[in-house]
């Protein structure tokens, strides 16, 4: 993302020093990672302290500081995808992509992420793939979902 | 829309909108709620739409996209009006035989309807499903009702003529009266009477006054706030536009999870469409209150819901807590008096102004009145939205709404409260939902209910608690951020069949210091789930110290097995 494009977005804020948490996520929202690069310019044009940039972009866990892969899968590991079996999708994953939640696969093909909770807990154990909601998975279904990305 | 200029021109403009709408005209109204959006509800709408193109009924018929119904379990959710016929968990395949058969020829298909799994009796309309039967839909019986879109929706079923009535008849005394006689007590889990807060919010002094609605919610397994947000956005609204006027507050936040999309999305609609017809901003409704409303992103975090932490993040700084030497009331937000309540407070405030105090407080026990919405969900046939009174028994709750446990397995313990909360075994499931009966057994009374079956292992259970409050600790005092790590170890030596005599007096330990030491809810709850299950469940710990043997077979006790 060039400086225009990261300028634009923190001017839409008019300099509030309270939208650094809405501007970071605006940027990802763009980007889908925020690169030492972003966050430099963002401290320069507020300004504020890299640290504090920083001490933001690593405390929240909406933001990644590491580039995703082309899938994105995002498991739900709330409580009640849990007792209904998340941990089994989890290991799946682990032993077909070789990734723990919150890494990327050195070929960039997946990243892993666990989500507190979907809101459809009714039809756990649920996960998304590239925006596409799987629901009631086991690892059979998710070896066929995994399968099926180029 | 030119902007409403006084209490008169919203009521008649409502009349004008009730007019033009014919209540026999047929409906088709699908579940629009988060559950049945990742349901793909958007293929069932796109094939209703299709469906009844060059049929009779084109252009007779409206199609709307509701707020969430709370069967989420059976959904998608399709009630055609005006009969009122319920259909669960409809496919886009259904669509062209509901059009031909129910909406042109108005008869039932029975493989649609529910059918109660322990008795096979099939239910055609909503309110004969156990499931809505049972409860008591005061705060969510309009989700159903309205497209969460469109303020025309909320006005037609009587929206904002709480606003009207206290803007044209309450001074904010009589408001804040009105709270206090309802005996509305804070919806976030502590259950701080509403009324008191809001007085002591208005008695603060300055000029600059701050009012919040937390609608952040990041306990694993519970999504009520973001349901009922999503769902009937402009009652929040409502309720704090009546919060303003009482409190004397000129700029409000409600602060949303980022996880929660469908949720922002509709909130800023909401807000917009507020702004238009002049319910939101200077002067409104000509009453001379001007009150504008922003929403606030979270970066995902469940320390931030928090008091003080949720307010480090609105002024842009990372969610940590703070030791409260200040009520919020008298120095929250940028310093300044601020009242924060949850979203179900709020949407409590236009019922009690609409029906009256005396009514609402009929509602409930003694000192817990109204209602109270949970997620119930877990191994519990009938998972969803419950909007249930005060005072009904657990018992109640999973068995006659949540029809009991899938499958026909074992009912083993329901876990109220989430991470912070604790479990509750069969022998006392008659424990009544009230804020001083819950409290006295050690529970909060969090959003969520979650009910496990015999094959979920309770140690297993509480290391996932843990492992989830240990990554969300913000590791400012040392209680929680070691504490929690500490426990997460002993428990996970447990799990895997590595557990030493002395672990489980070692735990009640840590959680007796941690419970006294740490600074926040947050890692004083942690204790909670630790002491509650090994109270109800120490034969568990047990198994699988001593005979290295997990009950549930659950736990990976292989590694020990090899050694």
């Amino acid at each position: 993302m060039d400086n225009d494009k990261i300028d634009k977005i923190i001017d839409k804020y008019q300099g509030d020093a309270s939208s650094l948490i809405q501007v970071l996520l605006d940027i990802q929202n763009e980007t889908t990672w925020l690169s030492k690069e972003i966050l430099e310019r963002v401290s320069e044009k507020y300004p504020v302290p890299f640290s504090k940039v920083l001490h933001i972009a690593t405390f929240y866990k909406a933001f990644d500081l590491i580039p995703k892969g082309s899938h994105e899968i995002h498991v739900c590991n709330g409580t009640s995808c849990h007792v209904r079996g998340s941990s089994r999708v989890f290991s799946k994953i682990k032993e077909l992509t070789k990734i723990r939640p919150g890494e990327t696969d050195p070929d960039l093909k997946f990243s892993l992420k666990a989500v507190t909770c979907m809101g459809c807990c009714s039809a756990g154990p649920s996960m998304i793939v590239d925006g596409k909601l799987h629901s009631n998975m086991d690892p059979i279904n998710t070896e066929d979902v995994l399968r099926s990305c180029d | 829309m030119p902007k409403i200029n006084s209490p008169a021109g919203l009521e008649e403009l409502r009349n004008r909108i009730l007019s033009i709408r014919d209540q026999s005209r047929p409906c088709i109204a699908i579940c629009g709620g988060t559950s049945c959006h990742n349901l793909d509800n958007q293929s069932v709408i796109s094939a209703f739409k299709e469906a009844i193109k060059k049929k009779p009924v084109e252009g007779k018929v409206d199609i709307r996209e509701t707020g969430c119904a709370g069967f989420c379990e059976k959904g998608p959710i399709v009630v055609i009006y005006p009969e009122g016929i319920c259909y669960t968990a409809v496919k886009p395949e259904d669509v062209p035989e509901i059009v031909s058969q129910t909406v042109i020829g108005k008869k039932v298909i029975k493989r649609l309807v529910y059918t109660d799994p322990n008795t096979g009796e099939k239910a055609v309309h909503e309110n004969e499903i156990p499931f809505y039967k049972n409860q008591m839909r005061l705060l969510t019986c309009n989700n159903a009702n309205i497209d969460p879109r469109n303020i025309e929706d909320y006005l037609a079923i009587g929206g904002y003529s709480a606003v009207v009535k206290v803007l044209q008849t309450m001074s904010p005394d009589q408001v804040i009266t009105e709270i206090k006689e309802s005996g509305l007590r804070g919806r976030s889990g502590g259950g701080f009477p509403a009324g008191r807060k809001w007085e002591a919010g208005q008695k603060a002094e300055g000029d600059t006054k701050y009012i919040i609605c937390n609608c952040h919610e990041g306990d694993p397994g519970a999504c009520v706030d973001r349901k009922m947000m999503e769902g009937n956005p402009h009652s929040v609204i409502e309720g704090m536009i009546i919060g303003a006027y009482a409190m004397a507050s000129h700029a409000g936040y409600i602060f949303v999870g980022d996880e929660f999309p469908l949720t922002v999305e509709n909130t800023e609609i909401a807000i917009r469409q507020a702004e238009e017809y002049g319910l939101l901003g200077e002067n409104i409704l000509g009453s001379g209150l001007d009150f504008t409303l922003k929403i606030k992103i979270d970066g995902g975090g469940y320390v931030c819901g928090e008091s003080t932490a949720l307010m480090a993040s609105l002024e842009g700084r990372v969610g940590e807590p703070i030791t409260k030497y200040d009520h919020a009331t008298e120095r929250g937000l940028w310093a300044k008096p601020t009242v924060l309540n949850n979203l179900q407070t709020w949407v409590n405030v236009p019922l009690i102004i609409n029906q009256g105090a005396n009514k609402y407080s009929t509602i409930g026990t003694e000192r817990s009145k109204g209602t109270r919405v949970f997620s119930l969900v877990g191994q519990v046939n009938n998972s969803g939205l419950v909007e249930v009174p005060m005072g009904i028994t657990l018992r109640e709750i999973i068995f006659d709404i949540g029809g009991g446990i899938r499958e026909g397995k074992k009912f083993k313990a329901v876990q109220v409260g989430g991470p912070l909360g604790g479990f509750v075994p069969e022998g006392q499931l008659n424990l009544t939902v009230d804020f001083d009966e819950l409290s006295k057994a050690g529970l909060s009374m969090g959003p969520s209910l979650i009910v496990v079956d015999e094959s979920t292992c309770i140690v297993d259970m509480v290391k996932y608690f843990l492992t989830f409050l240990s990554d969300e600790s913000c590791g400012k005092c040392t209680p929680c951020r070691d504490g929690i790590r500490q426990m997460l170890k002993i428990l996970t030596n447990i799990s895997e069949g590595k557990g030493n005599e002395g672990d489980i007096e070692l735990l009640e330990g840590i959680s007796e210091v941690q419970n006294k030491a740490a600074l926040c809810a947050l890692g004083q709850g942690a204790s909670g789930p630790v002491l509650s299950s090994i109270k109800h469940f120490r034969d568990e710990y047990e198994a699988h110290i001593k005979d290295k043997r997990c009950p549930a077979l659950v736990c990976d006790m292989l590694s020990s097995v090899i050694l």
